[in-house]
C-alpha cells in the first residue's frame, strides 16, 4: 500500500524476479517434460481460482462458495460452445457468462450478511449443479458432454495468461483506491459507506470481477479434459479448496495465495491418484491447524521470521 | 387416489421426522454455540456406520445402537468444542470472526471424518435388513423398520423438546442462546454450556445415523447432502428457534415426498429452490423475529 515502494530497490529487485520466472514459465514447454506442462496448468489453474477467490473475499471478509458456480459456468460454456465457436471467443463468452451470474448473486445478496452470504453462494452452486444434472438426464439423455479436444500446450499458455491478467488486476486493485475501498468495507461496512463509499457498488463490481478469472480457467480446463459432466464441472471442492489455500498462503499479501495454491495443488497431484483419501485426511488436518495456528497463513510465519517491525494489516478471516 | 394421497403423506412424515431430527442438531450447534458445523452429517454418516458395523458383526439391534451411538456421539461433540472450537472462540476477535474461523474449520473435521469413514469402510453401498415386514395402514404399505424410525424420530424430538424446556440445564442453553455474556454473569458456567449444545447437536446426528441406517443404504458420503437439509430446514425453521426446526423438518419431509412423486429428480432442485427464495424474501424464517 506504500507509495515508497514504487521508487525503492526492492520494487526493483522484486520486479527482475517477477520477470525471469515469467520468462522461465513462457519457454517451459520448450525444456520442461510433457507432464511438467501438465501439471503447472493444473497449479496454474488452482492458484487462478485461488487468487480470483481472494480478491473479493479476503479484504471484505464475505466468505463466498460459489466459486465452484463460476468455474463451472465457463466449462459448461466450453462444452455447449466449443464445437461452434473459434477457442479465444469461448473463453471471453464464459468469462462473460460468469461476471453475469456474479453480478446477479451479488445485486440478490445485498441484503444477506456473514453466515447467510456463505450458505446462500454455496446453496446457488448446488442448485445450478442439480438443475443442469436434471436437464442432462431428462432432455439430452446423457450425464456428460464431449468437449472438443486442445492440445496441451495452448491450454499451458492461455491458462499462463489468465494468470498474468488476473495477477496485473488484482496488483492494480491492491495499489489503487479501490483496494482500499474494499479494505475499509472489510473492517466495518456502515463506516465505509459514511465515508462516501459505495459500497454496493463496490461490491458487486469486485465479486464480478473475481468471477471473470474463474470462468475463463472453467472454459479452458473443459478443453483439456475433453469429458465434463455437472459433478466434475461444478465439483463443490472447487469452492472449499480456494479458501483453504488461500488461508493457507495468507492473504495479507499478494504472493500468499499464489503459494498456498501452488503447494497444495502439487501436494494434491502426487498424493491423489495412489492416497486419495490419506490425501482429503491430511487436507481436513491442514485446515484444522492452519486456522488454530497460523491465522495470516504462511506469509505470517515468513514475516514473523523477518521480524520486521510489527506485523502488518490483516486482511484475512 | 386417496391411497396414493396417504402414500405421499406418510413418506413425507417419515422422511420429515429424520429431518427435523437432524436440524434440531443443527439448529442447537449454530444457535447457540455459533459454529455452522458443516461436519454435521459426518456425524450422522459415522453413526449409521456404527450400527450398521454392530449389527452386521455382532447381531446388535439397531435400536440398541441407538442408546450407543448417541452418547458416542455426544462425547465426541463435546471434546471436539472444548479442544477445537473453544480455542477458536478464545482467539477470534469478534463473534463473526469466529462464526467465518469455526465454519472452516468444520469443513476440517468434515474432510478428516469422511475419509477416516473411507479408510475403515471403503466407498462400498452398505446396508442390512432389519424389521422389513410390510404394515398395512389403510392401504398405503409401509415396511416396519420405516414406521419404527418415524416413532423414534418423534418420541426423541419431542423429548429433547422438554428437556430444553422444562429442566435447569435447557433454561440454561436457553440462556447463552439468548445472551451469552449476561447468561454467563448470572452463574451459567457458558463454556460447559456451550460444549454441551454442541455434543446434543452431535447427539441427535447420532440418533438420526442410527435410525436411517434401518431404513436406507449408506455410504461414508451421504453426509454432506443431510447437512445441506438440516441447513434448509433450520434456515426454513428460523435460526435458533427449535420449535420452527421441528416444523420445518416435517413441511420438508412433506415438500419432498409430493416432489419426489412428479419426479424422483426434482427434490434436490426443490429443497434448494425454497432455500434460496426463503434467504431473499424471509431469511429469519417462518418462526424467526
Amino acid at each position: 500500500m506504500d507509495i515508497s515502494r514504487f521508487n525503492s530497490r526492492r520494487f526493483l529487485v522484486t520486479g527482475l524476479i517477477v520477470l525471469v520466472l515469467l520468462a522461465l514459465l513462457a519457454t517451459l514447454p520448450f525444456y520442461g517434460s510433457a507432464y511438467s506442462v501438465i501439471l503447472l496448468t493444473s497449479i496454474f489453474m488452482y492458484i487462478v481460482i485461488t487468487v480470483s477467490w481472494t480478491i473479493f473475499s479476503g479484504p471484505t471478509r464475505y466468505i463466498s462458495l460459489a466459486s465452484a458456480a463460476f468455474f463451472g459456468v465457463g466449462v459448461y460454456t466450453a462444452a455447449i460452445l466449443g464445437k461452434v465457436l473459434p477457442l479465444g471467443v469461448v473463453i471471453i463468452i464464459g468469462a462473460l457468462l460468469s461476471f453475469i451470474l456474479a453480478l446477479f448473486i451479488g445485486v440478490i445478496t445485498l441484503r444477506l450478511r456473514g453466515m447467510y452470504f456463505i450458505i446462500f453462494t454455496f446453496g446457488i452452486s448446488e442448485l445450478i449443479k442439480n438443475a443442469i444434472l436434471f436437464y442432462e438426464t431428462h432432455f439430452s439423455l446423457t450425464v456428460g458432454r464431449w468437449v472438443p479436444r486442445v492440445d496441451q500446450t495452448t491450454v499451458y499458455y492461455i491458462m499462463l495468461a489468465i494468470f498474468v491478467a488476473l495477477m496485473l488486476t488484482t496488483y492494480f486493485i491492491r495499489h489503487t483506491k479501490w483496494g482500499l475501498a474494499l479494505q475499509s468495507i472489510g473492517q466495518s461496512e456502515e463506516a465505509a459507506a459514511h465515508r462516501g463509499i459505495n459500497v454496493t457498488w463496490v461490491k458487486v463490481i469486485t465479486f464480478a470481477i473475481s468471477a471473470v478469472f474463474m470462468g475463463a480457467a472453467g472454459a479452458i480446463m473443459a478443453t483439456k479434459w475433453a469429458y465434463v459432466d455437472p459433478r466434475i464441472a461444478f465439483n463443490p471442492l472447487l469452492s472449499f479448496l480456494p479458501v483453504l489455500m488461500a488461508i493457507f498462503g495468507g492473504m495479507s499479501q499478494i504472493y500468499g495465495p499464489v503459494i498456498g495454491a501452488a503447494i497444495f495443488t502439487y501436494l494434491q497431484e502426487i498424493l491423489v491418484t495412489k492416497f486419495a483419501y490419506y490425501y482429503m485426511l491430511l487436507f481436513g488436518i491442514i485446515l484444522i491447524v492452519a486456522i488454530l495456528y497460523m491465522p495470516n497463513g504462511l506469509v505470517g510465519l515468513i514475516q514473523k521470521r523477518r521480524k520486521r517491525g510489527p506485523p502488518e494489516q490483516q486482511a484475512s478471516t | 387416489m386417496l391411497v396414493t394421497a396417504l402414500d405421499i403423506l406418510i413418506a413425507g412424515l417419515i422422511q420429515g421426522g429424520i429431518y427435523a431430527l437432524i436440524a434440531v442438531g443443527l439448529n442447537l450447534q449454530y444457535g447457540v454455540a455459533r459454529v455452522l458445523n458443516v461436519s454435521h452429517g459426518e456425524f450422522i454418516m459415522l453413526a449409521a456406520f456404527i450400527t450398521y458395523s454392530l449389527y452386521s458383526l455382532f447381531g446388535i439391534s439397531p435400536l440398541v445402537s441407538l442408546l450407543i451411538c448417541g452418547p458416542l456421539m455426544l462425547l465426541i461433540g463435546f471434546l471436539i468444542h472444548r479442544t477445537l472450537f473453544q480455542r477458536l472462540r478464545d482467539t477470534s476477535e469478534s463473534i463473526d470472526i469466529f462464526e467465518g474461523n469455526s465454519l472452516l474449520a468444520s469443513f476440517g473435521l468434515l474432510f478428516i471424518i469422511q475419509n477416516i469413514a473411507l479408510l475403515i469402510w471403503t466407498a462400498n453401498i452398505r446396508g442390512y435388513s432389519y424389521l422389513t415386514s410390510p404394515v398395512n395402514l389403510s392401504g398405503a404399505i409401509f415396511p416396519e423398520n420405516r414406521l419404527v424410525a418415524l416413532l423414534f424420530a418423534v418420541v426423541i424430538s419431542l423429548g429433547f423438546y422438554f428437556f430444553l424446556m422444562r429442566t435447569r440445564l435447557g433454561k440454561a442453553i436457553r440462556a447463552a442462546a439468548q445472551e451469552p455474556t449476561t447468561a454467563g454473569l448470572s452463574g451459567v458456567n457458558i463454556k460447559q454450556v456451550l460444549a454441551i449444545c454442541f455434543g446434543l447437536g452431535a447427539l441427535m446426528a447420532g440418533f438420526a445415523g442410527a435410525l436411517i441406517s434401518m431404513t436406507r443404504e449408506i455410504t461414508p458420503l451421504i453426509g454432506l447432502n443431510y447437512t445441506i437439509i438440516a441447513m434448509i430446514v433450520v434456515v426454513l425453521g428460523g435460526l435458533g428457534s427449535i420449535t420452527g426446526s421441528l416444523i420445518s423438518g416435517f413441511i420438508l419431509g412433506l415438500i419432498g415426498s409430493i416432489v419426489t412423486y412428479i419426479d424422483a429428480g426434482l427434490a434436490l432442485i426443490a429443497y434448494y429452490v425454497i432455500f434460496i427464495v426463503l434467504l431473499l424474501v424471509k431469511p429469519t424464517g417462518i418462526l424467526g423475529k
